[in-house]
């Protein structure tokens, strides 16, 4: 048999046709949705008189637009327009027998960070939501790609999506990481290297030492972000460290499927042969702490770094930097570390899970904020649990942090919480698109561990000076 | 889905590289349960000032480019989230085809679900179509889908690459979904096959 990846070999097992022409029919696993892609998918369905093809393999939650305040239960306390997605998923939910987890479930949460909790996702699936950051999934070594909602409502009808197969890339970070050095700064790193379209036509696995020595958590940050990276999915093959993770989940196997699907995982790596389209190796020990300076991902810089003057790209980007440094406020040459930050978000799918909670609380204990305003938003209920049985909670409102219920929150601010224009804020969400989390906000993206330093500072800071 | 064949129209040129999908129609529009009427808030932050007042200098908001029905636009267009509401704002705006160097994935796959056509076409190629945009209304670009060639207002003709199966789905306006639905019985046997080999999914 010839030597195949780990891309390879999942997509090998899950195409349901092939056409002459290579376009496949891919069968999906799971298929998570949420509030705002779907409902315009089962309306189609209800239009056609279609039924969900497989209930059992398909989990909603509404998590984008739900506020993150207590009395969210209460549709009076979410604008009409949410309230009314919000009320079409807990419908379509019931009409279509799909499983549900409301906002009055603590089980609720974003969905890529309640698919793993849960163990709905696991190695080897095919797993899709209308969303982009689906990618997260592939942390577990499940092919995880974000679609859109026709393909939502293909996904629903089918169980198949319609798909030709992509590229391979290597993303390889060797070594390990410097103290103060995390997950956040390898994916954003990559992006950095890349650009926002350099995956774009691939799937990434990624490996190297660095990788495996991640948790998971840290793990589904680096996959979280390949989307960003322009990337169909990331992938990381699964190890010991998965199947810990994945094992005792409610919906993992248990007892002798338990160790059948062990024995399938255990085969999901990519062989030494394999053959990659593209191969890109980062040093673990040449990655520092960075933050975004621009409104896209890949204006990835360390914080020792200035402010880039435009003239120093090509092309395009020159255009782009003039307006990305002008919407931020900034001026070339001005140190990072001198960047003041009125706001500080930490949560969202890229960095809302306990191990991030705790690395920001670790930076706070003790300490009080030195900005107008900070949150911290739970990935899901239950991470908010574990957070405030192990007083990290209290760490957080002591600092001053305003201590929220789970769900996207600032991330996208679809919900209340947004910034002002010209507000500026330090996140650990993916995204710092113009507006992303507020007309005219300003938004600079880092690890939960420098979002922390930045809030008792008031300025973009070096973790490492506070470690 | 409505066919696209052929179509001659105004080009507005869009030169910023990376243009995303929060610019293409903001969350704020994200909340309906439509797909339709997006077309007044497409680009809805570049287009409207605070007042909600049309940005005059903004390329849609040029008398020329009104009815615009092509984009002429820099790297990576629709980069960003997977929403489909930015190609239904496109199209209920009336765009029918992009012209790109580079396309995010799940952005052009969502164009062709929606009647549009994504053109990627060499530095070069968009560079002479920027220019030939840039005539405003009265230079219009031709773009033929069977033939898979753009041509400019200058008759300079470009041609691209497309994927056969979404050729003959967009030239035909076929819906993804009957089209898989006569494949059910390849779906069951995968199905019943599949749940053999890994019951535990
Ligand atoms: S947390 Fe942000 S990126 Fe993640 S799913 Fe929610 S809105 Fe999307």
């Amino acid at each position: 048999m010839s030597p195949k990846t780990l891309y390879d070999k999942i997509w090998d097992a899950h195409v349901a046709h092939e056409a002459d022409d290579g376009t496949c029919l891919l069968y999906i696993d799971r298929h998570l949705v949420h509030e705002v892609t779907s409902p315009q998918a089962f309306e189609g369905l209800r239009m056609a008189g279609r039924s969900v093809r497989a209930p059992d393999k398909t989990i909603a939650v509404p998590d984008h637009n739900v506020p993150t305040t207590p009395g969210r239960e209460d549709p009076k306390n979410m604008t009409e327009d949410s309230a009314i997605q919000v009320a079409a998923l807990d419908k379509n939910a019931k009409d279509f027998g799909i499983h549900y987890y409301p906002v009055s479930d603590v089980r609720q949460g974003i969905v890529h960070i309640v698919g793993p909790e849960q163990g709905w996702t696991l190695p080897g699936m095919t797993v899709v939501c209308g969303d982009s950051h689906t990618a997260t999934h592939g942390a577990f070594g499940a092919l995880a790609h974000g679609i859109g909602t026709s393909e939502v409502e293909h996904v629903l009808a089918t169980q198949t999506l319609i798909q030709k197969k992509s590229k391979n890339m290597k993303v390889e970070i060797t070594g390990k990481l410097r103290p103060g050095v995390t997950a956040k700064d390898i994916t954003l790193s990559v992006i950095g290297k890349t650009g926002t379209a350099g995956g774009t036509g691939y799937v990434i696995e990624y490996c190297g030492e660095a990788i495996r020595d991640l948790s998971m958590e840290g793990r589904m940050t680096v996959c979280n972000m390949a989307i960003e990276g322009g990337a169909r999915a990331g992938l990381i093959a699964p190890d010991e460290k998965t199947f810990e993770y994945v094992k005792g989940r409610p919906h993992a196997p248990k007892g002798a499927q338990w160790e059948a699907a062990l024995n399938w995982w255990k085969t999901l790596f990519s062989d030494e042969d394999a053959h990659w389209d593209k191969v890109i190796t980062i040093k673990g020990e040449d990655i520092a702490p960075v933050v975004t300076w621009g409104t896209s991902p890949e204006d990835v810089l360390p914080i020792t770094a200035e402010v880039p003057a435009p003239e120093s790209f090509e092309g395009g980007k020159v255009g782009a930097a003039k307006r990305s440094i002008e919407y931020m406020g900034l001026t070339p040459g001005q140190k990072l570390s001198d960047i003041e930050i009125d706001t500080v978000f930490i949560g969202s799918c890229t960095n809302g899970r306990i191990e991030d909670l705790r690395a920001a609380a670790e930076i706070l204990k003790g300490k009080k904020i030195a900005v107008k305003r900070a949150m911290v938003v739970p990935g899901s209920g239950l991470v908010r649990a574990q957070a405030e049985e192990e007083g990290l909670a209290d760490i957080f409102k002591e600092a001053g942090f305003e201590w929220r219920l789970a769900g996207c929150s600032m991330c996208l601010a679809m919900n209340p919480d947004q910034l002002a224009p010209g507000e500026r804020c330090a996140a650990t969400s993916n995204r710092n698109f113009e507006g992303r989390q507020g007309r005219g906000g300003r938004t600079h993206l880092m690890s939960p561990a420098m979002a922390a330093a930045a809030a008792i500072t008031g300025k973009l800071t070096d973790v490492r000076e506070m470690m | 889905m409505e066919k696209f064949e052929k179509l001659t129209g105004i080009a507005a040129p869009m030169p910023l590289v990376n243009i995303d999908t929060d610019m293409i129609i903001p969350k704020q529009f994200l909340k309906t349960i439509k797909r339709s009427g997006l077309g007044v808030n497409l680009f809805d932050e570049m287009r409207y000032d605070d007042n909600g007042d049309e940005i005059p200098d903004f390329v849609l908001n040029m008398p020329q480019y009104r009815e615009a029905e092509i984009l002429v636009a820099g790297d990576n267009f629709g980069c960003g989230s997977s929403r489909e509401h930015a190609p239904w704002a496109l199209k209920d705006f009336g765009i029918r085809a992009i012209v790109s160097t580079s396309f995010a994935d799940i952005f052009y796959n969502n164009c062709f679900k929606n009647g549009i056509l994504p053109i990627v076409l060499p530095q070069e190629a968009v560079d002479v179509l920027m220019k030939d945009a840039e005539k405003g209304s009265n230079a219009r670009m031709t773009i033929d889908l069977e033939n898979q060639v753009v041509t400019s207002s200058d008759g300079e003709t470009f041609s691209f690459e497309v994927d056969s199966f979404k050729k003959h789905c967009l030239l035909n306006g076929l819906d993804d979904i009957g089209l898989t639905m006569e494949k059910a019985a390849a779906i069951d046997s995968f199905e019943a096959q599949a749940s053999q080999a890994r019951p535990w999914v």
